[in-house]
């Protein structure tokens, strides 16, 4: 820890609260771990004694990021990740809650592992951190997971994590029981048959290189088959990574007949396309697959329009043996927890996006959908609040980022904007100087 | 008779890892230069002196017995010292990764690696960790440059011109580097390219690879100068790309009925090994139109040629 909890005050900041659609020139009081008032000229003369006085300078001030998809290693693969490694990065990328993901070894299926995780997350992480639990025992996508005890115990959703469920029935079940208990379902859509052995998006680049492709409708027909498990079964649906126009159709559709279907998007498929690929770049091998420049840009349009709840970092850390690798064996993931903010920035400089519904996207849809703290500056809200220059200019250097894994997509990529302060439940835990 | 070598033809790249990136020119050049080679591969001496003291590596990820053959005849005949090195003899098997079987090869001092993978871009990989030339001996699905050099050769030679000639490729372009290269450099020359496959072989996107597209035999070899017929492996005919050999063989299959769609003076044309009966005919394979056999020999000229060019670009201190 950087710091002790006492109380700060942030002034001359434009503060953006997306869970009240504010935006606007001002001040935040922090005490006690949480948030005392955000307004116009609180002035350093109302606030309490020993205040640390921040002059934000015109940056922005927002809720701390929320990322509804990271990959954690632990338990089980703590040399790609550890709760505490990925604090690190998440404090620094201004991720101040992780939802971690239950595809670990063992899977997150049983209460006492989602204990596990809540205390070592506890002892060792500076961020928030709450697990997703299996959907399905052991992720097999055959029997469904003790959804009641786990969502008891701590899981604020139930996934397979990057597996599919294929089995319509299992997951009819599944959608049906966990509806009793209210759990969000969050479900990877790709047919595996159909993904088959393709490994980058299908069409004439993949074509080019001499690599298999992954069509597009190997994630559509997956959601739309979902879309319409959920009208049957009237269960909490999150489609856990879209990817291209035909599955923005068909999660309009769904929202349009109002059933509980959202869905998320990853930074990497809304700031990247298959051309990143270039000369068979593994760390650029994801699934589901960087799509066509066309798909990316209805991608950001979604998110922007709120069609598209949610943006994550899908962070997945990658050790050096499991990229260095021909593309076609290479095993898919890039980390992204601590870039996730800084890339979109670059579609909010391109003029693609606002950054107040970026940011929505981030903090504020997360929370409601999770049904966590955070996400929020309303006073009384959890001190989890970040400071931005939004400006900055900066070249990113793998060697820098605090993830066990370097896998990132962006090295030596030219950044512009930066967190530069992430404070969890009113302590600073993170500070760029 | 000794032949004088004219071409001083120099590739200025340290490696030839696809026929995307060279230039028309370094194409002819390559060709031309191999046509000194045809010359000095029909005397009784062979043997040059321009390798010598180098060390060629044939690395071999995937089970070669041709183009191997082929790469080491190559070598040896212009003074290098070749080895052979295939995976069923290799740590690869016992689970050292392409990276550091290179990081070790290398540290050899190997001036070129000759290097067939099953993976599309492994070959691309491995140059970026070694000192010497690499040549890229098939890639997955990637490129076979050096195919596509002799394919042109052979061409070449017995038409007299690529230019404006219409080659049709036929089989399985989908999971073909002949085909890719092919297509590239084919259409860098000038050739009218057409494709004819069943749309399940035939990769998303092909049609703008600057090739026409058919999916009958007959409206794709109609006018056709020349015929490359493409292998298509036995676990992709049992009905996960097409049903049969049979019904492969019934409506894509070079038979001597449809090899008369074509033009009369049409030439076939074949990579290897065939499957007789199930992409060509063997009366086809076998006959006068057939080009086959002469593409193995023009095979050993051109990767002399591609041997001697790159190594006149690499450092001699």
């Amino acid at each position: 820890m950087l710091s002790d909890r006492r109380p700060i005050l942030l002034t001359n900041a434009r503060i953006i609260d997306p869970s009240r659609e504010l935006d606007f020139a001002g001040d935040l009081l922090i005490a006690d771990g949480v948030i005392r008032e955000a307004k116009r000229g609180i002035g350093a003369a109302g606030v309490p004694e020993g205040t640390e006085i921040v002059d934000c300078r015109g940056k922005v001030v927002a809720p701390g990021l929320i990322d509804m998809r990271a990959f954690v290693g632990e338990p089980g693969a703590e040399h790609r990740e550890t709760l505490a490694s990925a604090s690190q990065a998440a404090a620094a990328g201004g991720v101040t809650t992780i939802i971690c993901q239950p595809d670990t070894n063992p899977a997150i299926d049983e209460p006492a592992t989602v204990d596990f995780v809540l205390r070592r997350a506890r002892d060792t992480a500076i961020v928030h951190v709450h697990p997703m639990a299996a959907l399905t025992k052991g992720l097999q996508g055959k029997e469904m997971t003790e959804i009641g005890l786990l969502k008891a115990a701590g899981a604020v959703a139930f996934t397979d994590g990057a597996k599919s469920v294929t089995n319509a029935q299992v997951m009819r079940r599944a959608l049906t029981y966990a509806s009793d208990f209210d759990a969000l379902v969050v479900h990877h859509t790709e047919d595996p048959n159909l993904v088959g052995e393709g490994v980058m998006n299908e069409g004439e680049f993949a074509a080019r290189l001499g690599l298999l492709g992954v069509p597009k409708m190997a994630e559509t027909i997956m959601l739309e088959r979902d879309v319409r498990l959920v009208a049957l079964s009237g269960g909490r649906y999150h489609a856990a990574s879209i990817t291209c126009p035909e599955s923005l159709e068909v999660l309009q559709r769904a929202k349009d007949l109002g059933l509980s279907v959202t869905a998320s998007a990853s930074i990497n498929h809304m700031t990247l396309n298959e051309v990143d690929v270039g000369s068979y770049r593994t760390f650029c091998k994801l699934s589901p697959p960087l799509r066509a420049e066309e798909d990316r840009a209805a991608l950001v349009s979604a998110i922007a329009s709120g069609l598209i709840d949610v943006v994550m970092s899908d962070h997945d850390p990658q050790d050096v043996e499991t990229k260095r690798q021909p593309f076609a064996d290479a095993v898919p993931g890039a980390i992204g927890i601590e870039t996730m903010l800084t890339a979109g920035l670059r579609l909010v400089h391109n003029g693609e996006i606002d950054l107040p519904p970026l940011l929505r996207a981030m903090s504020t849809r997360p929370a409601e959908l999770l049904g966590i703290a955070g996400g929020s500056l309303r006073p009384g809200s959890p001190a989890d609040v970040i400071v931005v220059d939004t400006d900055v200019p900066w070249v990113l250097d793998r060697a820098d980022l605090k993830s066990k894994c370097k896998n990132t997509p962006f090295d030596e990529a030219r950044l512009q904007g930066r967190v530069v302060r992430t404070v969890v439940a009113g302590r600073t835990v993170y500070e760029y100087v | 008779m000794n032949i004088a070598q004219k071409s001083s033809f120099v590739l200025s790249h340290r490696h030839l890892l696809g026929i995307e990136g060279l230039s028309r020119d370094e194409i002819i050049g390559l060709l031309d230069l191999a046509e000194e080679f045809v010359d000095l591969n029909r005397q009784i001496e062979k043997k040059r002196t321009s390798l010598r003291g180098r060390t060629q590596i044939n690395l071999f990820f995937e089970v070669s017995t041709r183009t191997q053959a082929s790469f080491e005849l190559a070598g040896k005949r212009l003074g290098a010292d070749v080895m052979n090195m295939s995976v069923g003899s290799s740590s690869m098997r016992k689970g050292e990764t392409l990276i550091d079987t290179a990081i070790t090869l290398n540290a050899m001092h190997p001036d070129i690696l000759v290097v067939r993978h099953h993976a599309s871009g492994a070959v691309e990989l491995l140059a970026r960790k070694v000192d010497g030339s690499v040549i890229n001996a098939g890639d997955g699905a990637h490129e076979h440059p050096t195919q596509a050099l002799l394919d042109a050769l052979t061409i070449r030679r017995n038409k007299g011109r690529i230019e404006g000639l219409t080659v049709t490729i036929c089989g399985d372009i989908l999971h073909s580097r002949v085909a890719r290269s092919n297509i590239i450099l084919l259409n860098a020359l000038g050739a009218r390219v057409r494709v004819v496959a069943p749309s399940t072989l035939l990769p998303p996107g092909v049609e703008r690879f600057g090739v026409e597209v058919f999916r009958d035999m007959r409206e794709g070899l109609s006018d056709a100068d020349i015929i490359m017929m493409l292998r298509l492996q036995r676990e992709r005919m049992n009905g996960s790309f097409v049903p049969s050999s049979q019904e492969f063989f019934h409506y894509f299959g070079l038979s001597e009925k449809k090899l008369a769609y074509a033009k009369p003076d049409a030439l076939v044309m074949h990579p290897g090994p065939m499957n007789r009966g199930v992409e060509i005919d063997s009366s086809v394979a076998d006959g006068a139109q057939s080009l086959i056999r002469e593409q193995v020999e023009m095979g050993v000229a051109v990767r002399m040629a591609v041997l001697e060019a790159l190594s006149r670009n690499l450092p001699n201190a």
